[in-house]
């Protein structure tokens, strides 16, 4: 093999480490709710691209409202899917939307939008 | 202390005796109220108050914690030129102080003010007017509060549209020159005027990277900031595979036509700006018709949303006046007349009419209406006038539970989805690495010039692999076939459920209102020599008018059904246990059971095998004797529904196995399964023992469906993998049901499967379709097949071929919608 050949092939292969890495191996650390007086769990989360948090974490047994707020047009993100709380919200640009949801036992839920290309985690304690 | 206020407030849900103490109890309770009486007639409660101290809102809040609703609507007024808090300041302040207005809160991020307001003091031009007052507008002309939640959404998604039509006209006309002139050795003319390595050549290329710019970086803006958003989520999804596609395309040319010199061969300075120009065009055109394609997906639940009636007639103060919709009360009186919408849900206090609900029932006879009868919201009266009390109104009618049941069940996901979801988790990342270790394998082993078709076969890989296609697979089928159901009259809860009435081997029917009406009716009339059967049957009427027997009932109604006109009974006499006696038109006549006439001394013994057979059918016959004398039988039974037998038919022939429960005894469960064909027959089921009997047979390994009423069937109908209620009237909400069925016939559970198959068949193919494109095209791009075929695609086709995939899968889709249930027998 040649020098180039060489330079492309090690260039290529630290490209794809870098894709893995990127997207794969490294998760965000979680957002936790907080408290209001109301003995709701509340977060704030942003719809552009993604949810930003897009790790939440709750307690469960106790109510928890999720705020959702999209400032993007791409029609994927026009609603947010809790497969495993059979809810979902349809989410107008501009608007904020509260989901409302109890999680009764521990564990990890994910939510996304109906294509699968947003993807959250609703981490209950 | 500042001057006290006086107000009155509507209350509803006031029916007991205590009641009015109770609610006075309450708001006296609340601080700064300084008296309080509540007229448990009108329903009012007069409350005075010091605003200073007390605030309307707690005073509601009192009232509603008792569980009573206050007669108070609420509504949300777009306002124009808000555009500073000492704006909401003003509005509110000017309506709150409008006579009827509760309360208001204006924010600027809606540009809205939400209002409570009691309707019968205050309208929407008062509003209108106070709003003004303090200086602004009304932002719609005509304030209608449903057009709120969904025009938005679609003003978007025609804006959405138009915006990227802009973007692939604009591309689509750069293309062609950029086209014509980047392959200049194929064109006899051009190929001498701009000969390779020449410096018209150059100029020209360079010309064409300056038009393609604003192709890159306007029409393909979406893909950056696409690609941009998700990265910082650390995702990718289609954006970021047609970003990085179309820059390296461009990013080569710049470098081809900048410093040709670094090429080795002059033949490698090629230029591919027309692969970013195409890509551009091709994919924003996809985008677009997706978009068109998915509006018409929710054509369904937009048919639901127009069914609503804007303004409703009712009567208030003796006086009939027309108002929106909205402000319609419970417990108001609305008038309807014929040609018009029935604005909510409510029961017939005067007059008659036949009135269509083909739109919410999918029951396409019009249904007669009576006084007593109820009506639904949304539906058209077709031939009469007629009043009714309003029962549920707003949020809570029927046509507003279906509208929000379709919307939920259209938003969750089929079980099927979540292995879709896995794999479009990995997919963007994966083709990534598939087109670098492509670009790598072409660069090391492949043919001269190695360089260009690294880049090709990296653009092309990128490009062609189509996440979105993946992605709108489940999703759309599935709006499409529950907004199917919705259009005849089967609100499917959700995809869960979708998915599993597919798969059902046996269905278990409720003999009682599911099979059967549920109601006794005359079957029967036997007499005995001498005697005729109208007579027998008019004269048993005429005696069992006085009775309050359910089957005295349907007995009368048999006989007015054949057009007998009945006299009045003297005398007449309920014989606990036995049956009735008395004396019409001179004639003694007894009506009950054997004890009843052997008692009386009269012998029936021409009657006992003909009582035996009517009996072994499953009737209920009953001896009739005139003047003493056994004059015949008359026969009841709940009969069943005309088209439950070929519903039935109709499910076996789809290879289910159909089994009917009753709490009824054996010789009656049998005698009805004889009728419509079922061979099962589980008899003597106590209520409580029904979901015991469904997880019987779910043992035997079957996936059961549960068809019952929503009421006594609910843990049967929770038990079974798919509960089917059969819902009455207005109460669609049924808890329990997987599928609610809102015209009472079986017909509804062979239309709920069969758009089931039908469904989840497109989903498959979708999925087929999806992944086999993404599986065939990726390596196809790759290029595996050059080697022995020589064939390696181009950009431009695999965009092409991308743009088109997932509006194929959304066409396919919406292929669904020309679904059509089947009518009558198979």
């Amino acid at each position: 093999m040649t020098a180039d050949r060489w330079i492309v092939t090690a260039t290529g292969l630290a490209l794809i480490a870098f894709i893995v890495w990127f997207f794969w191996l490294k998760r965000s650390t979680g957002f936790r709710a907080s408290e209001t007086t109301g003995g709701y769990q509340e977060a704030m989360i942003l719809v552009k691209g993604g949810y930003t948090p897009d790790t939440i974490i709750v307690r469960s047994g106790r109510p928890v409202r999720l705020n959702f707020r999209r400032e993007e047009t791409a029609s994927c993100s026009d609603k947010v899917i809790f497969a495993d709380f059979q809810k979902s919200a349809e989410l107008p640009t501009g608007q904020t939307v509260p989901v409302e949801l109890m999680p009764k036992e521990p564990g990890e839920f994910g939510f996304g939008c109906p294509m699968g290309m947003f993807r959250g985690r609703l981490i209950v304690e | 202390m500042t001057t006290p206020e006086h107000i009155e407030l509507r209350i509803g849900g006031m029916t007991c005796e205590h009641c009015p103490s109770a609610i006075e109890k309450a708001i006296k309770n609340v601080a700064g109220v300084t008296a309080v009486q509540v007229n448990s007639a009108t329903k009012v409660a007069r409350i005075d108050y010091d605003p200073s101290r007390a605030k309307i809102a707690a005073i509601l809040q009192a009232i509603r914690a008792l569980g009573y609703t206050v007669g108070t609507a609420t509504a949300r007024i777009p306002i124009k030129n808000m555009h500073c808090s000492s704006c909401i300041i003003r509005i509110e302040l000017a309506l709150q102080m409008t006579p009827g207005i509760v309360s208001a809160r204006a924010s600027l991020g809606p540009n809205a003010a939400d209002i409570e307001y009691q309707p019968e003091k205050v309208d929407f031009d008062a509003i209108r007017r106070a709003i003004e007052s303090a200086g602004y507008h009304v932002a719609e002309p005509k304030i209608d509060a449903r057009s709120e939640v969904l025009d938005p959404a679609e003003a978007a998604n025609e804006e959405e549209y138009r915006s990227l039509m802009r973007k692939f006209w604009f591309a689509a006309a750069i293309s062609i020159p950029v086209m014509a002139l980047s392959y200049p050795d194929l064109i006899p003319g051009l190929r001498d005027w701009m000969p390779m390595g020449s410096d018209t050549r150059r100029t020209v290329w360079a010309l064409l990277g300056v038009l393609s710019l604003p192709v890159l970086v306007w029409a393909g803006s979406q893909f950056f900031t696409g690609m941009g958003d998700a990265l910082k989520h650390r995702a990718a999804n289609m954006h970021t595979l047609i970003a990085i596609g179309i820059s390296a395309a461009y990013v080569y040319s710049v470098v081809a036509v900048a410093a040709p010199g670094i090429f080795p061969n002059m033949a490698l300075a090629e230029v591919f700006w027309d692969v970013t120009d195409v890509v551009v065009a091709l994919v924003v055109l996809g985008l677009a018709l997706e978009i068109k394609a998915k509006g018409r997906t929710s054509q369904a639940i937009k048919k639901l949303i127009g069914l609503q009636a804007k303004t409703a007639r009712v009567i208030r103060d003796g006086k009939e006046i027309d108002i929106p919709v909205e402000e319609v009360l419970v417990n108001d009186l609305v008038v309807v007349r014929p040609g018009e919408k029935i604005p909510v849900d409510g029961q017939v206090t005067a007059g008659s009419s036949a009135v269509d609900e083909s739109m919410i029932t999918g029951e396409s006879m019009p249904v007669e209406k009576q006084v007593g009868d109820e009506v639904i919201g949304g539906t058209l009266n077709k031939t009469g006038s007629f009043r009714f009390t309003a029962t549920k109104v707003g949020k809570d009618t029927a046509l507003a539970s279906i509208i929000r049941m379709v919307k939920d069940a259209q938003g969750s996901k089929a079980p099927i989805q979540r292995v879709v979801d896995t794999v479009s988790g990995y997919f963007v990342p994966a083709v990534m690495i598939l087109a670098v270790l492509a670009a790598i394998a072409w660069y090391d082993f492949g043919p001269e010039p190695r360089v260009i078709f690294a880049t090709v076969v990296l653009v092309t890989t990128l490009i062609i692999a189509c996440p979105c296609a993946l992605g709108l697979a489940t999703p759309t089928s599935l709006t499409v076939g529950i907004g199917k159901g919705a259009e005849n009259g089967i609100l499917i809860r959700s995809g869960d459920a979708l998915q599993a009435a597919e798969k059902l081997d046996a269905i278990i029917l409720d003999k009682t209102g599911t099979i059967t009406k549920g109601e006794p009716a005359v079957t029967d009339v036997v007499v005995t020599q001498g005697h005729d059967e109208r007579n027998v049957l008019r004269l048993t009427a005429s005696l069992e008018r006085g009775s309050e027997h359910p089957l005295g009932e349907a007995i009368v109604n048999g006989a007015e059904a054949r057009n007998l006109s009945l006299s009045d009974a003297e005398a007449f006499a309920a014989i606990p246990g036995h049956g009735v006696s008395g004396r019409v038109d001179g004639h003694e006549v007894l009506f009950g059971n054997a004890k009843l006439m052997l008692d009386r001394g009269i012998s029936i013994a021409t009657l006992e095998t003909e009582w035996g057979r009517l009996a072994n059918e499953g009737k209920t016959p009953m001896y009739v004797s005139i003047d003493n004398k056994a004059a015949g039988l008359v026969a009841v039974a709940d009969t069943v529904k005309a088209d439950s037998k070929a519903a039935i038919e109709v499910l076996k022939g789809l290879g289910i196995e159909v089994v009917m429960l009753t709490g009824d005894n054996k010789r009656t469960g049998r005698a009805i399964g004889r009728e419509v064909g079922i061979e099962r027959v589980l008899a003597e089921v106590l209520p409580d023992d029904k979901a015991h009997e469904v997880q019987k047979l779910q043992l035997e390994g079957k996936s059961v469906g549960m068809v019952g009423d929503g009421v006594n069937d609910a843990p049967a109908l929770a038990q079974a993998d798919v509960g089917f209620a059969i819902g009455t009237g207005t109460d669609v909400a049924i808890e329990a049901s997987d599928v609610t069925l809102i015209k009472g016939s079986l017909m509804g559970v062979v239309t709920a499967i069969e758009i089931s198959r039908a469904t989840m068949r497109n989903v498959r193919q979708n999925l087929v379709g999806a992944f086999g494109y993404n599986t065939l095209g990726i390596p196809v791009a790759m290029g595996v097949l050059y080697p022995f075929i020589g064939l390696l695609l181009s950009p431009l086709i695999a965009a092409a071929a991308m743009a088109f995939s997932s509006v194929t899968v959304v066409t396919n889709a919406n292929r669904l919608r020309f679904f059509q249930p089947r009518r009558g027998g198979p």
